[in-house]
């Protein structure tokens, strides 16, 4: 699979900075090389563009994973846009992603802005925010079922306590997406704060020293300076927590697992029942697919958009 | 951590961001408290209205019971091998490979490392159901070998020590050339003592990916002696419901090796992170 990889390419690297080699010890070095990158470029290679070919004919097929299957063409591809459970999933993928990300993105350069204060208890503040990020999605799903439980959770507790009426969180249909949000939040959000965190220090002091002296204020200073310098960082975590959202399986898993009434089935929530409680493989490999596709179309777009207003960040 | 700030002013004795991070800080560790007493309450004390917040003493039922009925010191152990094994394997692969990449020059090279680049576009979604399938031919589907194969290596550490190895002088690589030492003596006596940083690097982010871990064991992993500790906790989360005390047992277990290390490492951790936000 991989080794049609290794041994087609036959072109030499261009760059040759220092040509002190003989032709005779070319293929020596070749050899060697190969023997430094080759197994983890086969693993790494071999355990992902493989079954990403494989995926797509499998795409094209009807399979249980036992019968043979059966290639029924594009028709798979079709009938994503007339399947009512995909198209839900759609569109609670989309809901999440759209709260998730511009969320994630605020919060991440607030809570850097401040982290980025020297005041007292910094170094404390800092280990709070940024320690559940550590904790894995399954337990802060466990966590968070335990925490928004309608009857003894301490989210309906601190609302009972403020004089605002109990929520059915997890359990409402209506609610339960944002709740997941929420908890999404909570365990991406220091990610972001660390990039952010260390984007601020990285801001050259002179041109805020600059900025200052020319009579800025801190408003001004962080719309003008700041801000435009955090960009390229701000590309990067759009289209990393674009991706994080549509992603998103671990939390729901161990939160709602789909409900209540499917309304927080996710695109690869979905793409894993299809898979593995249904076996429609083929099926399953369609919607995959154009999850896929859509994940690149929004990145390369971003990366266009961004390149065409000249930040320079890719 | 530790980089100086330059504007700061301090008219007011009591600090506004006080206002703001405080609370903040509040809502990111409470949860995690919390998760902690509760694991020691008994079930009478977690159904209290209003609910309690610190259990009356340390009750270890949930953690006996939580022993006792499920295969959680099996699980960890699988999570700490396939942890290891994952470690271990992206240290040594990664870092030959990154040196490859950086510093050797053979024919494909070029090819090889845009390969390895254009895997990340590709997502864990796509890859399961034929790496399911592929495994499946293999044989080793509901062993733990499925849970660590795909962990030997990443195209993501690849990259970092590439990058490392990019960044390091030359010199000192030619002057033990010179001496007659192999390119692997001199990888080994020679560059891999100065990536000490990005090997550490490289080490927590195949730790914490690999550890919590959750949709790819699940899919591989059916028999729940094999289970690792988030599939396990996951499915014993289906069948105990309103086991609050085991649960934050388990939750506790799953999460504070991890908890632990980043508060001894917190630098490192945090360094992690950034590069792993930078790389992009």
């Amino acid at each position: 699979m991989a080794l049609t990889f290794a041994a087609t390419p036959r072109t030499r690297s261009p760059e040759t900075p220092r040509p002190r080699s003989s032709r005779g010890r070319a293929a020596r070095r070749s050899l060697t090389g190969w023997g430094f990158a080759g197994p983890a470029t086969l693993l790494v290679v071999g355990l992902s563009i493989f079954p990403a070919v494989w995926a797509f004919f499998i795409s094209r097929t009807k399979w249980n994973g036992i019968a043979p299957a059966t290639d029924v063409g594009w028709r798979n591809y079709q009938r994503i846009a007339t399947d009512p459970d995909a198209i839900a999933a759609a569109q609670h993928t989309l809901v999440l992603t759209v709260l998730f990300v511009p969320a994630s993105i605020l919060l991440g350069i607030l809570i850097a802005v401040a982290l980025n204060q020297k005041i007292r208890l910094i170094g404390f503040y800092r280990t709070c925010i940024f320690v559940p990020y550590v904790a894995s999605a399954a337990a802060t799903g466990i966590l968070a079922s335990f925490v928004f439980n309608p009857q003894f959770g301490a989210a309906n507790e601190a609302l009972r306590r403020l004089g605002l009426p109990a929520q059915q969180f997890l359990e409402s249909p209506g609610q339960a997406l944002i709740v997941i949000c929420l908890i999404a939040l909570w365990g991406e959000v220091g990610f972001c704060a660390v990039i952010y965190l260390a984007a601020l220090q990285d801001i050259p002091k002179e041109l805020v020293e600059a900025a200052t002296v020319d009579g800025a204020g801190k408003w001004r200073v962080f719309r003008h300076i700041t801000l435009p310098e955090l960009r390229p960082v701000t590309v990067f975590t759009a289209i990393w927590q674009t991706i994080t959202a549509m992603q998103l399986f671990d939390l729901i898993y161990t939160t709602t697992r789909g409900g209540p009434m499917n309304s927080t089935q996710t695109v690869v929530y979905y793409i894993y029942e299809l898979a593995f409680q249904t076996q429609r493989l083929g099926y399953g490999a369609a919607v995959a697919y154009l999850l896929f596709a859509v994940t690149m179309l929004l990145t390369v777009v971003v990366i266009w958009y961004n390149r065409r207003s000249g930040s320079g960040a890719f | 951590m530790s980089n100086p700030v330059s504007l700061r002013r301090r008219r007011l004795p009591f600090n506004p961001w006080h206002l703001l991070l405080m609370p903040l800080a509040l809502i990111f560790v409470l949860p995690l408290v919390q998760m902690v007493l509760t694991s020691f309450m008994t079930t009478q004390e977690i159904n209290q209205f209003p609910p309690k917040f610190i259990p009356a003493s340390l009750h270890l039922d949930g953690y006996r019971a939580l022993l006792s009925e499920s295969h959680i010191v099996r699980w960890f152990a699988n999570t700490v091998l396939v942890s290891a094994i994952a470690v271990v394997s992206h240290l040594i692969l990664c870092s030959l490979a990154g040196y490859g990449f950086a510093r050797l020059k053979f024919a494909g090279r070029g090819l090889a490392f845009l390969a390895v680049v254009a895997t990340v576009m590709i997502p864990m979604q796509l890859l399961m159901i034929p790496t399911y399938l592929m495994f499946a031919r293999a044989g080793i589907v509901d062993t733990l070998a499925a849970a660590f194969v795909p962990w030997l290596a990443s195209a993501f550490g690849i990259f970092l020590m590439r990058q490392f190895f990019l960044s390091l002088p030359v010199e000192l690589e030619e002057a033990a050339r010179l001496d007659g030492c192999s390119t692997l003596r001199t990888f080994i006596s020679v560059v891999l003592p100065l990536a000490r940083p990005a090997l550490a690097t490289l080490a927590v982010f195949t730790l914490l990916s690999s550890w919590n871990d959750l949709l790819w064991p699940l899919v591989a992993i059916s028999d729940d002696n094999r289970f690792t500790l988030q599939v396990g906790l996951a499915s014993f989360q289906g069948t105990r419901r309103t086991e609050w005390s085991q649960l934050m047992a388990g939750n506790v277990i799953a999460t504070m090796p991890l908890i632990i290390a980043f508060l001894v490492a917190q630098k490192r951790f945090i360094a992690t992170m950034t590069f792993s936000g930078l790389k992009g």
